[in-house]
Formats: structure tokens, C-alpha cells, sequence
């Protein structure tokens, strides 16, 4: 290894060009921390990086055969043109500004929800750090709003933590979660195909990844055999000690059962596995005969046995479901039959990083508290969620619908969430020069129909599948119009590509 | 391993023991991430959790000597009554609800501000996920800061990291910087006293602290023999690759002379050693004579001898100065030197978490591009600065003058930064009385203090003393006449004190 204090000196010293001696660098790749080196984060990876020199082309004048680049490679509502809700933005407003507390432009409710958040706010101000764990109201709201969602099963709100987005509250549970070495090193169940902060965070933390495939074939469902499969195949190389769930999922969208969601709690239960329930599409849900079922809700019913041990944390987020408020970074995660002195642990990790964002929190509180029936705002606030989630619904569908329709692609119904993970077919002509280039089939794909349409997706390597099959994943964001566009798009490079490479 | 080995067996033959199925825990003390476990964060460690018990007591009603906690013990500048900057807030609540621009209550610059940070978000919302390395505008608006601040040496804005406050940024690069097994494990050298998010970090990457010490007795400054004999000690077992240095400093608010940032960076070239240099106090100066010198600035100035070769990041944030607006996690990082595909591996690490909080970000961008004299916004922003500024100069030079007047206690001028650390002599007695508890001397002092007065400090071994010595972090947050009070409060505890372990 070059960070080795011998081979380091041995490189310090180089002849440049002109002959003049001069030192290495002191932070290198070869001296960098080899579990970064490993991360790879393909919704922002090297398709993206490419889509986005091809955006300041076009705005350099550049001639391409598209005039646009749309970026269907990440969750992002907003950047496709999905609207805020008023309400919360409202707030956030009087939260930001509170002489705007003495504008009658803004309706009571908004003002009622700011003076509640800035009272809670050190100083009454969302300038303020806050508790680590976040503002004690707005955990309290949660609480509550967790217990209404699950049918009145208990919700301390000492088990709820604010984070940075979901993804922060992930991150912080794996780090507590790795440890050993060798055979013993910590492994973590996640599915493929899965939301690649799992893969970059266990690969930056050395933990072992250990892979459960969801069933294709099913609409992507979770399959107990195949748990069970792939977690006696990894007792033999690792310490598997969770297990990693994403309902509704991503890339995939299929929403689980609540037959599957209490097999996997058994599961977990028999096999000793610490539960992570990544559940921030809760609301994304648009196929008939499905319904969200959160796992504590289904954990409590199957009755003390469970509940009073299966160790669970669940996770949610502000960036889906109507909201879309991803650039606000609000989240939560609930803790569930955590040992008191890991819990300890817990809150003294989070102390240092001081507090999540305090917008985000105070947007958090908004969702799990937002406008009653009697209150000013009710109306136009249901109004815009069921726009924006109906809207959703009829996007998920015609995706589904369209794609069905090409030859060589196939798409299983997106349940919820917000993306298609269709399956393509691809010539082995097409598989041959990929190789030759070094490239994944799928990335060749992707990066000649960015090339070609000027439409940036994810290729399906980037979340995992079974060998031998390829996919990509596309957002159901954009507007219905331009989607029916977008799709059509897809359809003609498909048979383009396949008849080129035939 | 052995010990978590055996306390698993014990763990699942508790089911054996008695019969009944009572399993241990999956994730528990024992098998946890041992990194965590020695962390620790004592600006919100055990005696920030005392303060918040006593401040619930107190609302319930329980009798005390005091009627309120006082929590000197954060750098949280509005939760102390600091009020945050008209102009700033304007612009983020015209972000948030941008209705508002058509309201004639904003001034122009305020919602030119606005448009041009909406322009630059996806879909014009700060609810869209930004460019990981953040909002491009607004990087390039904190290199012109950067140049201006520099007397106009370059800064590229590709060489700036917009980040979660400036917390985020030291804890990737350290990250990054981490590599190495037993004797070749990377060691990063900080302060004693520094601030603890440094050792925190470290002990949560599993690298090696290096610890050298500033000089009490010339005002905190830095010598550079002892940095040469921290890191000469090192050697022996790390591979030192980093100098750490704040500056103005936390928690001492020593101004580093710009001989000494010359002398330090020289060191760093000649040990070949990564420099970090956290200047987030870079506003607060108050010390007559002092004054900020960006390492940067020095580095060029110093020529391409340095300045083409050192390698360096520098840290700023929006949590402190004149704006205190931590709760919104603002905060940006500059890279100097850094090897390209190193950065590559940076850029691809922040991606993993999508994006900074966008408000944060926009925040950042008015504190680096705020009102100009020709602006309508600019007399009352200047104002409010300067009020700010010179309320805390006040309060500096406040805080020493009354502390050197108690017997036993020594106060450094407080040059900068929002801190004062005084050294405080304890009586033998105190110090045994403190051993009998299990508590470190500075611990016990400061836990009676917050017991006796509902005054809430940090004890120095927080932050790392020389042996033998000890001392308190207090804030100068508090508006001038709290302070006063606390002030007399502190002294008259310290004689108290004294006293009774005489």
C-alpha cells in the first residue's frame, strides 16, 4: 500500500518534465482513504456529469438534435416543475421573516404554525442551533403524527431524532451498526436493485453489503427464500446484523404486502437482524389494491413477542411524496427497541454535528402537522396535495403503459415512489462494444440516448440487478405533457438502437 | 472481538438459562461501532444534559437559586438575543414564498437578491436539490468574496465547496484524508485547547490525534518549535499528514500574527503536511493591534514556491461573525492545490448526500455578496453589522477585565472569536474532592457552578489543557448587561469556591 511512510518518501520526490525535482503531493489517490475510493453514487455519477457538460454546450450554442437536456435521473419534483405547497412555504416565510407576522396577506393557520415554531426556536429564532435531536415540538409532532398514521400504536417522541434528510439519519444508523473484522465484520442486507446511498455508505464504511434480490418476475416483490438465501450464503464470509428494506422502493416502486412486510419482521426477528425501514414514499403510493403499510404499524399488531423486540428504525423524509421539498434537507428517523446505552451513543454522535437544518425542521413539523378541516388553509391545501399526487398517479401509469409498448423493453406497473425501472434488451452486438469500451452495457445504453435524445437517465448497473439483464431508471417527474414526450423519445432511440446494433 | 465474541453466546444463551425466550439485543454497547464509542463532544457532552434537566425542573416548578439557565456553553449568538440581519432574512423568506416579490414592502436589492438565487434552482425553487458542490452562482459570488477579501488574488470557483456549515466540510476532508494501518495510520495534528468537533472526528475516523500546544502565557499563540516537536514525536508512531489550525481560535479567540501563519505555513511545507485552516471567526477581531490574515492571502503572498505547492482548504460559515445564523447550517470550503483526481474523488463524495441545505446556501451568498453603498438596503445593514461587531467587542474586552479581577482566575485578552477561556486555580482539596466523584476537577467545578447559579460552561478538559491546569469555555453571547451579571455571578462562585476547599 502506498500510505505505507516508506513508499510515501519513495514518492515524494519526482522528476517533472523539465528536470526539476519536486515533491509529490501529500494527498494522492494512492494516499487517499481507500474505502472513498470505492463509493459510487450513480445518481449523480458519470452520466450526470456528462448530461451536464451537454447542458453548457447547448448554452454556449452549441448545435445538438435536442434542444433540452432533461435530467429523469433524480427525485427532484421541483427542478421538474412540481409546485410547493402554499402552506408550508407560507410559514417558512413567516418562520424566516417574522415581521411578516403583521402582513394580513397571510392567513391565520400559517401564522399560528410560525409563532409555535419560532417559540420553540432559542431566541425565537430559526437562526439558532437547536437540540441535536431536533426541536422538541416538532418531535412531539411527529409523534403524533406517526401514531394517527398507525391507528393510535404509542409514539414517544424520545425515540424520534430529526435529521438531514433521510439519508443522513441512514448513514448515522450504519456507522453504529459496523464493527469486527475479517469473518466478523458487520454485513447489512439491502436489495437489489436498491437506492445507491446504501451500496456508497456501506462501501465508505467497510461494512459488508450483502445482496437480496427482488423478484422481477413478481413486480418486484420480496421473496423470505431468497432472504434466507442470501443470508446463510454471507454467515460464512461476514456478521450479518441488519437488514435493509425500501417500501415503497427504489428504483423499483413496488409497494410490499403486509403479508411480506410482517414475513420480513419474522424474519428479522428469528435471524437477529436490526431492522431499517426506508419508508419516505409513504405517500407515493397509485396502484389499486395497494396500501402503505408502515413496518411499526404492522410490528406492533403481530403483538408483543415483536414489538417489545425486534429492534426498528424507520425512516422519512421531506423530499417525496406531495412535498417535494428536497433542497430543504428535513427528515426524521424513529427508534424502536434501541438499548438505552446505544441510544446514549446515538444522541451524543448527532451532538456533534450540533443540529439539522432548522428550515427543514421547521418543514418537517408542517407535513406531520399540516392545515385541518376548519382551518383557512384546509382547502387549498388539499387541493394542491391530491393535485400533485393524482398527477402522479396518472404519470406512473402512462410510463408503466408506454414503455409496455416498446419491443425489447419491459416495465413492471410502478406501484408507488416515483420512477420506472424497466427492463431493456440489448443487442449483443450492443453488449460487445460496450465491453470493448469499457463501459456496462446499460451505461452505453444511457449515455448514447443522452447523446442522441439529450434525456439523462440512470443505467440500471447503477442500483444492481441480476446478471445478464439491464434496466435503467427514469424519474415520472416531468410534466404529464412533456413525460408523454420524454417517453416517446425513449421509444424511438430504442428501436433505433436495436435495429443499429441488430 | 473475543469480548464481543462471548457476549453474543451470553446474549443467546440468556434464552437457555431460564427457559424462556429473552434474547439480547442486536445492536449493543458491545458490538457497536467501537469508533463511536470514543467520541465524545463536551460543548454538548454532560453537563449541556444536566443544564437541560434543570432547565425542565425549573418549568415545573422546582424550587432553585436561580430562575433561569444561562447556557454559556454553545456559540449560538441569536439564542442569546442577537438578532439576526434585516436584509438577510428579507431575501430568504422573498426565496421561500416568492409571492412576496410582488409585494412593495421588500426593498429591491432584496428581491434582486431573490430572483437571482431562485434563477439558479431547479425550477426556481430552493425546495429543488442543488448542484452537489452547491448552487453555481453562488460560488462563483464566494470566490469574488474570496479575491476581494484577498486583495485580489484568484479564487476559482470550481475550488469551493458550498457545505452543511463549515462542520460538514472538516469532516470530509478528513475523511479523505484518512488512511493507513498501525504505524503508517494517517495523524492529523490540532490545537490543545481546540475546538472538539476536530478530536471528535478523528476518533470517529480511527485517526491519529497529534495534539500541540498553543502558549498560555503568550496569549495563545502558536510556536512553532512545539509544533516541530509534536509532530518529530509523532513519527514514532503515525504517519503525520495534516496540521489542523483555527484560527481565530475556539475556544482561546487568539489572533494568529501573519509572521506566525507564515511560519506555520512554511512548517507545513517542509513536513509536507495538508493544511486545514478553519476560519470561521474571520469577522471577529477586537483585540487593538490584531487582525485576520487569510492563510490563503499569506500563501500567495509568501509566492510559487507556496503557493503552487502547499496544499490547503479553508473554512467559512454562516454560524458566526456578524450573521449567527447557525441553525441553517451554512458554510463553504475553499481547496487550494488540491490533485485533480483527489478532487474528483471529493466532488464524487459529496454527491453521495445530494446536496447542502439550499437556504443555508442562499444565506451563504448574501453574507459574501451583501448590500453595496449604492443599494437602498445598505445604511441598515451596515448598521446592524457594526452593532453587532462592536456589541461584542464590548463584551471581549468586558469579560477580561472582570475576570482578571478574581483571585485565581486568568484571562487572556479575548482577541476574537465569541469565547473566553480563562484558567481557573482549584484548591488541592476541590481537586481531590473531584477524584472521590469520578469527575475531572475543571468538571466539578463548573457542574457546582451550574448547580449554585443555572450557569452552564464548558470545563476546559473539553477542549484539552496542559496537564495540571485547568480552566472553563465561557461564551460572550449574552447582551451586555446579562453578561455583566453573569460575570459577577462567576466571580463571586470562583471566591465562594475557593473558599470552601481552602
Amino acid at each position: 500500500s502506498l500510505c505505507t511512510a516508506e513508499a510515501l518518501k519513495a514518492t515524494q520526490l519526482k522528476m517533472s518534465e523539465n528536470g526539476v525535482l519536486s515533491r509529490a503531493k501529500v494527498l494522492t489517490i494512492d494516499t487517499m482513504n481507500p474505502t472513498v475510493k470505492k463509493v459510487e453514487y450513480a445518481v449523480r455519477g458519470p452520466i450526470v456529469l456528462r448530461a451536464v457538460e451537454l447542458e453548457r454546450e447547448l448554452s454556449e450554442g452549441m448545435k445538438k438534435p435536442f434542444s433540452e437536456v432533461i435530467k429523469a435521473n433524480i427525485g427532484d419534483a421541483h427542478a421538474m416543475g412540481q409546485q410547493p405547497i402554499t402552506f408550508f412555504r407560507q410559514v417558512l416565510a413567516l418562520c424566516s421573516y417574522p415581521e411578516l407576522l403583521n402582513d394580513s396577506t397571510f392567513p391565520e393557520d400559517a401564522k399560528s404554525r410560525a409563532r409555535r415554531i419560532l417559540q420553540s426556536c432559542g431566541g425565537n429564532s430559526m437562526g439558532s442551533y437547536t437540540a441535536s435531536q431536533g426541536i422538541d415540538s416538532v418531535r412531539q409532532d411527529v409523534a403524533r403524527y406517526i401514531e394517527r398514521r398507525d391507528g393510535g400504536v404509542p409514539c414517544d417522541p424520545d425515540d424520534i431524532y430529526l435529521t438531514t434528510g433521510a439519508s443522513d439519519g441512514i448513514v448515522t444508523m450504519l456507522k453504529l451498526l459496523v464493527c469486527g473484522e475479517g469473518a466478523t465484520r458487520t454485513g447489512v442486507m439491502i436489495s437489489i436493485p436498491q437506492y445507491p446511498l446504501y451500496s456508497a455508505a456501506l462501501a465508505e464504511l467497510g461494512a459488508v453489503q450483502i445482496n437480496y434480490y427482488l423478484n422481477e418476475e413478481k413486480c418486484w416483490s420480496m421473496d423470505i427464500s431468497e432472504l434466507q438465501r442470501a443470508l446463510d450464503e454471507a454467515r460464512r464470509h461476514c456478521n450479518p446484523r441488519a437488514l435493509c428494506v425500501i417500501n415503497p422502493g427504489n428504483p423499483t416502486g413496488q409497494v410490499q404486502s403486509r403479508q411480506c412486510i410482517e414475513d420480513v419482521i419474522r424474519f428479522a426477528a428469528n435471524e437477529r437482524l436490526l431492522l431499517m425501514a426506508d419508508e419516505v414514499y409513504q405517500d407515493n403510493v397509485y396502484a389499486e389494491g395497494c396500501q402503505f403499510h408502515s413496518f411499526k404499524k404492522v410490528l406492533f399488531e403481530m403483538g408483543p413477542e415483536y414489538s417489545d423486540t425486534v429492534e426498528l428504525v424507520s425512516f422519512h423524509s421531506t423530499s417525496k411524496c406531495y412535498m417535494g421539498e428536497c433542497g430543504f434537507r428535513g427528515g426524521y428517523m424513529e427508534i424502536i427497541n434501541m438499548d438505552d446505552e446505544v441510544k446514549a451513543q446515538l444522541t451524543k454522535l448527532v451532538s456533534v454535528r450540533l443540529c439539522p437544518p432548522v428550515p427543514g425542521q421547521a418543514l418537517m413539523d408542517l407535513v406531520v402537522n399540516p392545515p385541518q378541516p376548519g382551518e383557512p388553509s384546509h382547502d387549498n391545501f388539499i387541493k394542491e396535495r391530491t393535485a400533485t399526487l393524482s398527477a402522479l398517479a396518472e404519470k406512473a401509469k402512462l410510463t408503466e403503459q408506454v414503455l409496455n409498448t416498446i419491443q425489447g423493453i419491459s416495465c413492471n406497473p410502478v406501484q408507488g415512489a416515483m420512477y420506472s425501472f424497466p427492463r431493456i434488451t440489448i443487442p449483443e452486438k450492443a453488449i460487445q462494444e460496450a465491453m470493448d469500451k469499457g463501459q456496462e452495457p446499460d451505461m452505453f445504453y444511457c449515455m448514447k440516448m443522452l447523446e442522441e435524445t439529450g434525456i439523462c437517465l440512470v443505467p440500471g448497473s447503477g442500483f444492481g440487478q441480476t446478471d445478464g439483464t439491464y434496466h435503467f431508471r427514469m424519474t415520472i417527474l416531468p410534466p404529464t405533457d412533456k413525460l408523454t414526450i420524454l417517453l416517446n423519445k425513449v421509444k424511438e432511440f430504442h428501436q433505433k438502437f436495436t435495429q443499429q446494433y441488430s | 472481538r473475543e469480548r464481543e465474541g462471548a457476549r453474543d453466546i451470553t446474549n443467546m444463551s440468556q434464552q437457555a438459562a431460564n427457559g424462556v425466550p429473552c434474547r439480547g439485543k442486536v445492536l449493543t454497547l458491545d458490538n457497536m461501532n467501537p469508533n463511536v464509542r470514543r467520541v465524545e463532544y463536551a460543548v454538548r457532552g454532560a453537563i449541556v444534559q444536566r443544564a437541560g434537566q434543570i432547565e425542565k425542573e425549573l418549568k415545573e416548578g422546582v424550587k432553585k437559586p436561580f430562575t433561569e439557565v444561562i447556557k454559556a456553553n454553545i456559540g449560538d449568538a441569536h439564542a442569546m438575543g442577537q438578532k439576526p440581519i434585516s436584509f438577510l432574512r428579507q431575501v430568504l423568506a422573498l426565496c421561500s414564498y416568492p409571492e412576496l416579490l410582488e409585494d412593495n414592502k421588500f426593498p429591491e436589492d432584496a428581491k434582486h437578491r431573490a430572483r437571482r438565487i431562485l434563477e439558479a434552482c431547479g425550477g426556481h425553487s430552493i425546495g429543488a436539490y442543488s448542484a452537489s458542490q452547491g448552487i453555481e452562482c453562488v460560488r462563483q459570488d464566494v470566490a469574488r468574496y474570496i479575491e476581494k477579501r484577498d486583495g485580489g488574488i484568484p479564487s476559482n470557483p470550481d475550488n469551493i465547496y458550498l457545505s452543511t456549515g463549515a462542520s460538514d466540510a472538516i469532516v470530509t476532508m478528513l475523511k479523505l484524508l484518512v488512511c493507513g494501518e498501525g504505524r503508517d495510520r494517517t495523524g492529523v495534528m490540532i490545537s490543545i485547547p481546540q475546538y472538539p468537533l476536530y478530536s471528535a472526528a478523528l476518533a470517529d475516523l480511527g485517526a491519529v490525534q497529534i495534539s500541540y500546544y498553543l502558549d498560555e502565557d503568550k496569549c495563545w499563540s502558536l510556536d512553532v518549535a512545539e509544533l516541530k516537536r509534536a509532530v518529530d514525536a509523532a513519527r514514532q508512531h503515525c504517519n503525520p499528514r495534516v496540521l489542523c489550525i483555527i484560527n481565530p481560535g475556539n475556544p482561546t479567540g487568539q489572533v494568529q500574527s501573519r509572521q506566525c501563519i507564515e511560519d506555520v505555513i512554511r512548517f507545513a511545507k517542509e513536513e509536507h503536511l495538508f493544511l486545514m485552516a478553519d476560519e470561521v471567526y474571520q469577522d471577529n477581531v477586537y483585540a487593538e493591534g490584531c487582525k485576520f490574515h487569510s492563510f490563503k492571502k499569506v500563501l500567495f503572498e509568501m509566492g510559487p514556491a507556496y503557493s503552487s505547492t502547499v496544499e490547503m482548504a479553508s473554512f467559512h460559515s454562516t454560524s458566526k461573525c456578524y450573521m449567527g445564523e447557525c441553525g441553517f447550517r451554512g458554510g463553504y470550503m475553499e481547496v487550494i492545490n488540491m490533485d485533480p483526481e483527489v478532487k474528483a474523488q471529493l466532488t464524487k463524495l459529496v454527491s453521495v448526500r445530494l446536496c447542502p441545505p439550499v437556504p443555508g446556501q442562499a444565506l451563504l451568498d448574501l453574507v459574501v455578496n451583501p448590500p453595496q453603498p449604492d443599494e437602498p438596503s445598505y445604511n441598515t445593514f451596515m448598521k446592524e453589522r457594526t452593532a453587532v461587531l462592536a456589541a461584542l467587542a464590548e463584551k471581549a474586552r468586558l469579560t477580561e477585565q472582570i475576570f482578571n479581577e478574581v483571585p485565581g482566575v486568568t484571562c487572556n485578552p479575548v482577541q476574537g472569536a465569541m469565547y473566553t477561556f480563562p484558567r481557573i486555580a482549584l484548591p488541592q482539596k476541590a481537586i481531590d474532592k473531584a477524584k472521590e466523584e469520578g469527575q475531572v476537577p475543571d468538571m466539578f467545578y463548573c457542574m457546582r457552578l451550574l448547580e449554585e447559579e443555572g450557569i452552564c460552561l464548558v470545563p476546559g478538559s473539553g477542549f484539552g489543557q496542559r496537564e495540571g491546569t485547568f480552566h472553563f469555555r465561557m461564551t460572550i453571547l449574552p447582551p451586555t448587561e446579562k453578561l455583566k451579571i453573569v460575570l459577577q455571578k462567576i466571580s463571586d462562585f470562583h471566591v465562594r469556591f475557593t473558599q470552601e476547599f481552602s
